[in-house]
């Protein structure tokens, strides 16, 4: 049975690329009913093919703006997370301390949290406060949950550095202020890159903290939620359409970028 | 730094340690991490506080609430709501090992299998995580709609039947079953699998492949007895990364099920949101934690891998 030979040899590769397949059956699914015309408010039956939505992407009320709001709080988020989580990412690997443990596990917790109870406790604290729910709060929130993650990022990149380069660097006699900018920092930056990358996407993608902490603020994630309720509009479909490839798009520039720059270096 | 001039944080004087890696400011570690730690105490330690103060309160929203030591909410809470804490724990268990087993092939795929297409799978992993995920699990929606062709073909392969009859579809329906919500759970959090257990896939060296190989044993065995042993600390961060999200979210349960696949996310999301009980919400949300918490130390204790936090 040489039929059964070749599925027997290749059956990890087989499963691998049907566990692919399972992945990206939504993506293809939201690409293609970006093409629909639908016939009512909900857009889940395929009727005809149209680049209405294509056409006019902003085409629906609240929409773009929800979306710009979405990406003004993830910017922000992403630098406010990788700049404190960068702090203490450099704390932990390249110092002794007291309460080092105490730190660490405080980084472990918001990750080991399921979200709601997060969301929820963070609420309680701005209504005890008296906080008006909006940009502000979902800002605080963001930052909150993205630390953690630059944090491991940056971490496993600072923690494989060779500390002799720093130590060549000061043998040089560069300062401490040059040694930093010149040879540390660009050693970190990729875990850096990735952490921040991390933040923006959580950021982006976050509703459930969102959803508690936003008060009458809508997010994408928050415009989205509504629609299933009151009908979905197309043109959901192609601004998911768009940040899919983008984000493809995004990643293979970064990675042609980086195999050239290793081949330079080769 | 002017770290003498301004009043130092609060810490004690640096006993004598092996090798501080840097001699030059005492101080710097602990202004590097203060503004990040402020945040999390603030944000995150605080009200945990708040929410622990929260679930013992007793009053209304019109007279204000105080803190009275009323344990009974949280007996009264679990009483009412245990079919569905029961529940998330049931599910995020079936999405766990789910997850497992769709996404260890993919992950070894990867890591030993994938050569050049490496780098293009693994994109491929990770690309839909920039596609807003409400609007992915909206499409799952579409995939498991009443007359499409994924429930035919279930309908005609008679598998609705036998999930009918073990209770996980209802008709020939799979929509607003927990089979859809389970489904829903899987694919949301399997790039939570697959990436710890490809970091460790990755780690392996693989000449211990051959060198099972050369030992006689067949491919079914060195997985068993050298792969899989040595994935471990992926397989224990895979799982916990899948399980406690899921054990919380209540998007799936609420786009893909119906009232009656009602998580304990759910529950705390409508108290807390619409009917504006926040004592209750409060013990709901701190039993949910504090059960996950209690889960995660006792699995992590039997599976041996403590450095792994």
């Amino acid at each position: 049975m040489p039929f059964l030979n070749w599925l027997k040899r290749h059956l990890v590769v087989i499963a691998g690329l049907l566990t692919l397949a399972y992945l990206l059956l939504p993506n293809v699914i939201v690409t293609v009913f970006s093409f629909n015309k639908p016939k009512g408010r909900f857009n889940y039956e395929w009727q005809r093919f149209s680049t209405d939505a294509w056409q006019d992407p902003c085409g629906v009320a609240d929409m773009c703006g929800s979306l710009s709001l979405s990406l003004r709080i993830a910017a922000c988020a992403t630098v406010g997370a990788t700049v404190l989580g960068t702090m203490i990412s450099f704390a932990l690997v390249r110092y002794r301390f007291r309460a080092r443990g105490a730190v660490n596990s405080m980084i472990f917790l918001p990750m080991a949290m399921p979200e709601v109870v997060m969301a929820a406790s963070l609420l309680t604290l701005f209504l005890n406060m008296g906080a008006r729910l909006g940009f502000w709060t979902i800002l605080i929130a963001h930052i909150m949950f993205c630390l953690s993650f630059v944090v491991t990022a940056v971490k496993a990149r600072v923690m494989s550095m060779d500390p002799r380069l720093e130590e060549a660097a000061r043998d040089l006699y560069a300062g401490p202020v040059q040694t930093f900018w010149r040879v540390t920092l660009p050693i970190a930056a990729p875990g850096i890159a990735a952490g921040a990358l991390l933040s923006f996407a959580l950021s982006f993608d976050d509703f459930i903290i969102t959803n508690f902490n936003a008060g009458s603020t809508v997010t994408f994630p928050m415009f989205v939620w509504g629609s299933a309720q009151r009908g979905t509009p197309v043109q959901i479909n192609v601004i998911g359409t768009a940040m899919f490839l983008l984000a493809v798009l995004f990643v293979l520039f970064a990675m042609v970028l980086g195999n050239r720059r290793n081949k330079q270096k080769a | 730094m002017s770290t003498l001039t301004e009043a130092p944080p609060p810490l004690s004087p640096a006993a004598p340690e092996e090798k501080p890696p840097r001699r030059r400011g005492r101080f710097t570690p602990y202004w590097l991490l203060l503004p990040g730690m402020l945040w999390l105490v603030v944000f995150f330690a605080l009200p945990m506080v708040y929410q622990a103060s929260t679930s013992v309160q007793q009053g209304s929203l019109e007279q204000g609430y105080k803190v009275t030591w009323h344990f009974a909410t949280y007996w009264d809470a679990l009483n009412a709501y245990w079919p569905q804490f029961l529940r998330s724990v049931c599910y995020a268990a079936a999405a766990t090992v789910l997850c497992l087993l769709l996404g260890y092939p993919l992950a070894y795929l990867i890591a030993f299998r994938a050569g050049r297409w490496r780098n293009l799978i693994m994109i491929l992993v990770i690309a839909p995580f920039f596609t807003s995920f409400l609007i992915r699990t909206l499409a799952w929606k579409t995939i498991l709609a009443d007359n499409g062709p994924v429930v035919h073909a279930l309908n005609t392969l008679h598998v609705l039947d036998l999930t009918d009859w073990l209770g996980w579809t209802a008709g020939d329906r799979v929509l607003a079953t927990p089979l859809a919500v389970v489904c829903g759970l899987t694919y949301n959090f399997l790039p939570f699998m697959i990436l710890p257990l490809y970091t460790s896939l990755e780690r392996i060296d693989g000449r211990l492949h051959e060198a099972a190989g050369d030992l006689y044993a067949r491919p079914w065995t060195t997985f068993r007895k050298v792969t899989f042993p040595l994935s471990m600390p992926g397989v224990v961060s895979g799982t916990l990364l899948t399980f406690i999200p899921a054990a919380g979210d209540y998007v799936n349960a609420e786009l893909l099920g119906s009232t009656d696949t009602r998580m304990i996310g759910n529950v705390i999301q409508t108290q807390f949101l619409r009917v504006l009980d926040y004592p209750t919400a409060a013990a709901l949300s701190f039993i949910l934690m504090a059960a996950i918490l209690a889960m995660v130390t006792l699995y992590i204790r039997r599976s041996g891998t403590e450095d792994l936090v």
